[in-house]
Parts: structure tokens; C-alpha cells; sequence
């Protein structure tokens, strides 16, 4: 099971540093909501394609991922083509249509490591107040391995329930679900802890304090 | 933080994302399937409490931003923020929270009735008023034609409430997390 919507590729897209992609994706998307001018908003929308053009996005997979939003935002230019005025409704459509190919661009051009890495990077100057960086990766990287797991045992459990003819029932889904979730939650800290806390709050009294919670 | 506190917060962050791959679960009369995503706040505020509830959705809201494709329908990455329905999924962490302090406040003496009005106030109180706020804000569309294109969508989410304090009930009794 492999998951992750990077698109492996060597353009000069693929090859920015993450911390630049997404510093550009949000001086953009503050830009486009400053200009409301629809030349502008046009040439933005050109601006894109061209970028979209440069990394070899293939237009389907594109179209795939934005297609959900833009059938909202279809009907949301519409409601403003009716109540306010076509040129609102341009506007909107123009701004949305630069923006949604922009952040999609960012990530198909991007590894989901590097956005991690970028994470814990900019985390780092929360440690002063209490946040720990490592932690926040930690959480990261056991969401990111546990989503399968829980996606087979969530399959696990709804043919089991299947067989025994409640399929119907939400309870006899969720119930084992979230139980099993958390006794196995008990199991990984317990396997962490026993391989050594990277930073123990305050040596092996620290760790004890935390078993015991 | 304490290891088994970001252990509880990744794996409800992964039983969100897990959630989002699942076909939907049919219902008993409803003839209408549900997505159990949007269950994943409540359930996470109900079962974890306030900190850790709010923080599984900011994990998950993390790996939804940095391209994993876990919301319903195999979306994810950055479009999906900024697109104008953005404020619905960003709420779920603040309405994680909300539930969980609540929840967490009332542990307790705590009822089916009273979890059932957690659960409303923030999966579809704080929900529909960050989403809808959100909507209109970006997209210059007034917040009552907004708030009548939400509409449809409360109802199902007020069966997901009764589901989703149904199931933390349940939990509650068998494996409570938030004072043990």
C-alpha cells in the first residue's frame, strides 16, 4: 500500500527546497486575494499553466485531484454570476482557478519526507515554549505508519461483523475499532519506551513517571 | 509530553486518515451510506480528551497539507486548502477540542444525552460556523446563501453525533483514556 501524491520528476519545480515551494505558494495565495483586477488574475492563471507545463504534471492526474473543488467552486461562481456580478463571479472563478493548480503544483513536486523534515525545522524555535520538535515528527511518522494498519484492520473488522450479519451497525464497527486502537496505542509506547526515550525528561525516574500514566 | 500521549494522538490521527479510505459504512434506515471521516473529531474529542483529541486533527490536518491523499474521495495536499471549503476540514481540530473539553469537564456524570450535546456544539455548531465563515470570506459569497448550501448536510451529521457519542459511550466503559 503505498500512499503520498508525490509525482516523482527532475525539474527545476521538483528540485526548489520545500521551505521555498510552499513560501512561494503562500505569497501567492495572499497576492491573489490583494489583486482583483481580472487581467491580473488572468495572467496569474497563464503564470501557472506554465509552471504546472515546466514540472510535467500530467493534466489528468491534475484534473483528478482538483476536480472535487472545482465543482464547488463551479456552483460558488454561479451564486455570484446570479446574486452580485459577472464580474465578481470572474473574479472568484479566476482567483480559485490560479490558486487550486498552484497548490496542487507544490504537492506533486514535493516528497512527503521533505515536507517532515521542513516541519520539524520550522517547530524547532517552539522548544523554548515547551514543544518538542521530535515529538511533533514522532507523531508525524507513526500516523504516517500506523494509517495502513489501521486500514487493514479496519477491513478486518468490518468482515467479521459482516459474518456474523452487522454490517448495518456503526457500534459493532467502531466499538472493537477504537478499543483495539487503543490497546495496541499502549503496546507501541511501551515498545518505544522500552528502546530508550531519544531524550528522557529526567533520566530513568523520568521514564518510570511516564510508564506509569 | 508523555510517549503515550503522541502515540494516542498519531493513531487517532491514523483512524481519521484510515477513515478516508474506507468505502462508507451503510447505515440501518438511512438508505443513504455515510463517509465516517467527519466522525473522526467527534470520536477523537469524545475518547481522548481536549489536548490529545485537538492535536490528533492537527496531525491529521498536517499529513492532509502535506500531500497525503486521506480525505474522503483520495484528496489531500495543499489545494485542499486552499480551496474555498478549506474551514470545514481546518475546524475539525478546534471542534476535536471543543468535544474533548467538554467531555473532559463533565467525565464523571457523564450521559449519552449530555456527550450527544457536546457533539452537536462542536461537530456541527463550531463546524458549520468556521466553514461557513471561512467560505463566504474567501469567496465573496454572502454567509445566508453559504449557510442555506451547508444546510443539507446537517442532518446527516446530527445521526453521525448521536452515532459518534454512542460509540465514545461504549468506549467510556470498557477502555476510558481520559482519567485513568
Amino acid at each position: 500500500m503505498t500512499l503520498g501524491l508525490h509525482l516523482p520528476g527532475d525539474s527545476v519545480i521538483h528540485r526548489l527546497p520545500v521551505g521555498w515551494k510552499i513560501g512561494c505558494l503562500l505569497l501567492a495565495s495572499t497576492g491573489l486575494f490583494l489583486v482583483s483586477d481580472p487581467a491580473w488574475l488572468a495572467l496569474a492563471l497563464a503564470g501557472v499553466a506554465i509552471l504546472v507545463i515546466v514540472a510535467r504534471i500530467p493534466p489528468s492526474v491534475m484534473a483528478r485531484q482538483m476536480a472535487p473543488a472545482l465543482v464547488i467552486l463551479a456552483i460558488l461562481v454561479a451564486v455570484q454570476a446570479i446574486f452580485a456580478s459577472g464580474r465578481e463571479a470572474l473574479e472568484l472563478g479566476l482567483r480559485f482557478g490560479a490558486l487550486l493548480p498552484l497548490a496542487c503544483l507544490v504537492t506533486f513536486t514535493s516528497r512527503v519526507s521533505d515536507m517532515i523534515e521542513f516541519i520539524e525545522r520550522i517547530t524547532a524555535p517552539l522548544a523554548r515554549i515547551g514543544f518538542d520538535p521530535a515529538a511533533v515528527a514522532l507523531a508525524l511518522t507513526l500516523a504516517i505508519r500506523f494509517i495502513p494498519v489501521l486500514f487493514q484492520l479496519m477491513t478486518e473488522i468490518r468482515d467479521a461483523q459482516r459474518a456474523r450479519g452487522l454490517e448495518r451497525s456503526p457500534l459493532a464497527f467502531f466499538a472493537p475499532l477504537l478499543i483495539r486502537t487503543l490497546k495496541m496505542a499502549h503496546e507501541v509506547s511501551e515498545a518505544i519506551e522500552a528502546r530508550g526515550d531519544p531524550a528522557p525528561p529526567d533520566g530513568p525516574a523520568g521514564r518510570s513517571r511516564a510508564n506509569r500514566k | 509530553m508523555v510517549v503515550k500521549h503522541v502515540v494516542h494522538i498519531a493513531l487517532f490521527a491514523a483512524i481519521v486518515a484510515a477513515l478516508g479510505l474506507m468505502p462508507p459504512i451503510p447505515l440501518p434506515v438511512i438508505p443513504v451510506p455515510i463517509t465516517a471521516q467527519s466522525m473522526g473529531a467527534m470520536l477523537a474529542g469524545s475518547i481522548l480528551g481536549a489536548r490529545r483529541g485537538g492535536l490528533a486533527l492537527v496531525v491529521f490536518i498536517a499529513l492532509v497539507m502535506i500531500g497525503m491523499p486521506i480525505l474522503s474521495g483520495g484528496r489531500g495536499g495543499f489545494g485542499v486548502f486552499m480551496g474555498p471549503t478549506a474551514g470545514f476540514i481546518l475546524s475539525w481540530a478546534v471542534a476535536a477540542f471543543m468535544i474533548g473539553h467538554l467531555t473532559e469537564r463533565s467525565w464523571s456524570r457523564l450521559t449519552l444525552a449530555r456527550l450527544i450535546a457536546f457533539n452537536v456544539l462542536g461537530g456541527i455548531v463550531v463546524v458549520y460556523g468556521i466553514g461557513i465563515a471561512w467560505l463566504s470570506l474567501v469567496s465573496g459569497v454572502p454567509i445566508d446563501k453559504a449557510l442555506y448550501g451547508s444546510a443539507v448536510f446537517i442532518p446527516g451529521d446530527i445521526v453521525k453525533c448521536v452515532l459518534a457519542s454512542m460509540i465514545a459511550m461504549t468506549v467510556k466503559r470498557s477502555y476510558p483514556v481520559i482519567r485513568r
